[in-house]
């Protein structure tokens, strides 16, 4: 069976080869700190699964080291020119998306339809990560019709992927420490601290007052965590269940559904929800690192008025 | 209370802007240290944490595939797409990409209908570019950034306002996981049902902003552009 952790050693072989390529670019005067910093994350996904929980440990360590002192820089691969790039896109039309839809259409196609290829009884393909899967299995496919047809130099792949790479940096690991975050919070019970405080401090004797607060609540604590799925716990466990679902006898799937929701708002305003924020906005080259956070705001702020507004109306009423 | 010192250092870290990884570095070590845990325990515990979601950055093997076809072109070629499609305003663009994303998402292929490198910058910004640039000539770095950064804003929006209609979706099965630990049984299929009015007023919300925006972006530039 082809498993998420075949897809990790995939990842953690590009990782590497953007860091052996890193280690012999010249042009970059940082170029052993980017070699370090993806060689790190290449032997995390190579590697993590063996090492043991410590030595993981002292691998985010260094990463964090090195991401948080500036020791990155930007290499300078070489690369086609504008006017090549120009006279590439007149020449080859518009075939040149082809392989990009690929990706996009396999992943697609594949989560509907590979559930059930079976080789010797077993599942080829791990449902779990079905979509995961069939998207590296996209940008295999990807690749090889790219590099057929193109006929670029055969390290081109690596060395334009570490161009994209650099231009990222250290955000790159920025969602999953994030997530890691999330966990050590769960671990040493924040979420339960984080209620007594809301409950103690806020006075919830209205139906309307519980659900803004409540919808309020998912949509700020997601701000500072990042993470919806982070919030969620705390706030119903702190409001959502005790007053709209026991106390106002409001409906839970509608309270669920709606507050979750309103969670995302908060993501949608949040530099700590690093990979729809921040990692977009230097990978579309935005001078302002809070760009894409500004184009959403105006878009959030409606958007969660709505869904207190939605929700007062819907969760009494089912 | 102490356990809500690693929130307060989060918080204080990003008003002071020091760089994220050093501050989440911080807030787990201060959120261990007043959970009583060993330095040892709490950096195998951030270990675990972080080898377990290394699902979260495996997004980043789609760099190769894309750099390669911008190598050839890829960026260029969508904006003498769109210049050809005479009639296509930034707006009328996003909106159909906004659409899109929502129903996709619905569908359970949130992951592999979008995403700021697989489409946003090969694809949809360039696109978005290109179509704003056929029709009011060259363009000042200030609205390439705005229309760059609106793209990237649809994406996600048209991508969160739509993945929970799936059944499937860890946001909802979350949902239930948690509802059913303190006693309420429900489907994931009622889950669904209510995040589509959220959905429809995302779409009417952003899509009017998309609207608004394609009009102001039409009105500055022919006043800018009127005296020269």
């Amino acid at each position: 069976m082809i498993t998420l952790e075949d897809l990790y050693i995939f990842a953690g072989l590009v990782f590497a080869g953007f860091a052996i390529l890193g280690a012999l670019d010249r042009t970059n005067r940082k170029r052993f700190g980017n070699a370090a910093f993806w060689g790190l994350l290449a032997a995390s996904f190579l590697f993590g699964s063996h090492i043991g929980d410590l030595a993981n440990g002292v691998l985010v360590l260094a990463l964090v080291l090195l991401g948080g002192t500036g020791a990155l820089g930007l290499g300078q691969p070489r690369t086609t020119s504008p006017e090549e790039r120009r006279a590439s896109a007149q020449r080859r039309g518009n075939w040149l998306f082809a392989p990009a839809l690929a990706i996009t259409i396999i992943a697609l196609l594949g989560t509907l339809f590979f559930k059930s290829i079976q080789i010797g009884g077993a599942a080829l393909f791990d449902p779990k990560w079905l979509t995961l899967i069939c998207l590296g299995l996209g940008v295999i496919v990807s690749l090889v019709i790219a590099m057929l047809w193109l006929k670029p130099p055969w390290l081109a792949p690596l060395q334009e992927g570490r161009r994209l790479a650099d231009t990222i940096g250290w955000a790159a690991i920025l969602p999953q420490m994030l997530a890691s975050l999330g966990a050590a919070f769960a671990l040493a019970g924040v979420g339960k601290a984080v209620g007594t405080v809301a409950t103690n401090t806020i006075p919830l004797d209205q139906p309307f007052e519980a659900v803004a607060v409540y919808c309020t609540g998912m949509a700020l604590f997601t701000v500072v965590m990042g993470n919806a799925f982070a919030a969620f716990p705390v706030m119903t466990a702190a409001i959502g269940l005790p007053l709209i679902v026991h106390k106002f006898h409001g409906d839970p799937a509608i309270m669920g559904a709606i507050g979750m929701l309103s969670g995302f708002c908060g993501t949608l305003t949040t530099p700590m929800a690093a990979n729809f924020n921040i990692v977009p906005a230097a990978l579309l080259e935005l001078p302002d690192r809070n760009g894409v956070i500004k184009a959403q705001i105006p878009t959030a702020i409606p958007l969660l008025l709505a869904n207190v507004v939605l929700m007062y109306f819907l969760v009494f009423r089912f | 209370m102490w356990t809500l010192l690693g929130i307060a250092v989060v918080v204080a870290g990003f008003a002071f802007r020091f760089n994220p990884l050093l501050v989440i570095a911080a807030s787990a070590l201060v959120t261990g240290v007043a959970a009583h845990l060993g330095p040892l325990e709490i950096l195998a515990a951030f270990g675990k944490a972080f080898n377990d979601n290394r699902f979260v950055s495996v997004v980043f093997i789609v760099l190769p595939a894309i750099g390669l076809l911008e190598r050839a072109g890829l960026q260029e070629r969508a904006r003498i797409l769109i210049a050809r499609l005479r009639g296509v305003t930034v707006g009328h663009l996003l909106l159909i990409y906004l659409a899109y994303r929502q129903i996709m998402a619905a569908l359970g292929l949130v992951s592999a209908s979008g995403g700021a490198a697989q489409m946003v910058r090969p694809l949809l910004a360039p696109m978005a570019e290109g179509a704003a640039q056929s029709r009011l000539g060259t363009l000042s770095d200030a609205v390439r950034y705005r229309i760059r950064a609106l793209a990237a804003a649809t994406d996600n929006i048209g991508a969160f306002f739509g993945e929970d209609i799936f059944i499937a979706m860890s946001s909802i099965l979350l949902i239930k996981g948690f509802l059913e630990q303190n006693g309420i049984f429900i489907q994931p299929l009622q889950l669904s049902v209510w995040a589509i009015p959220t959905a429809l007023l995302a779409f009417v919300i952003h899509g009017a902003r998309i609207l608004l925006f394609d009009r102001a972006l039409h009105r500055d530039t022919g006043k800018t552009d009127a005296p020269q």
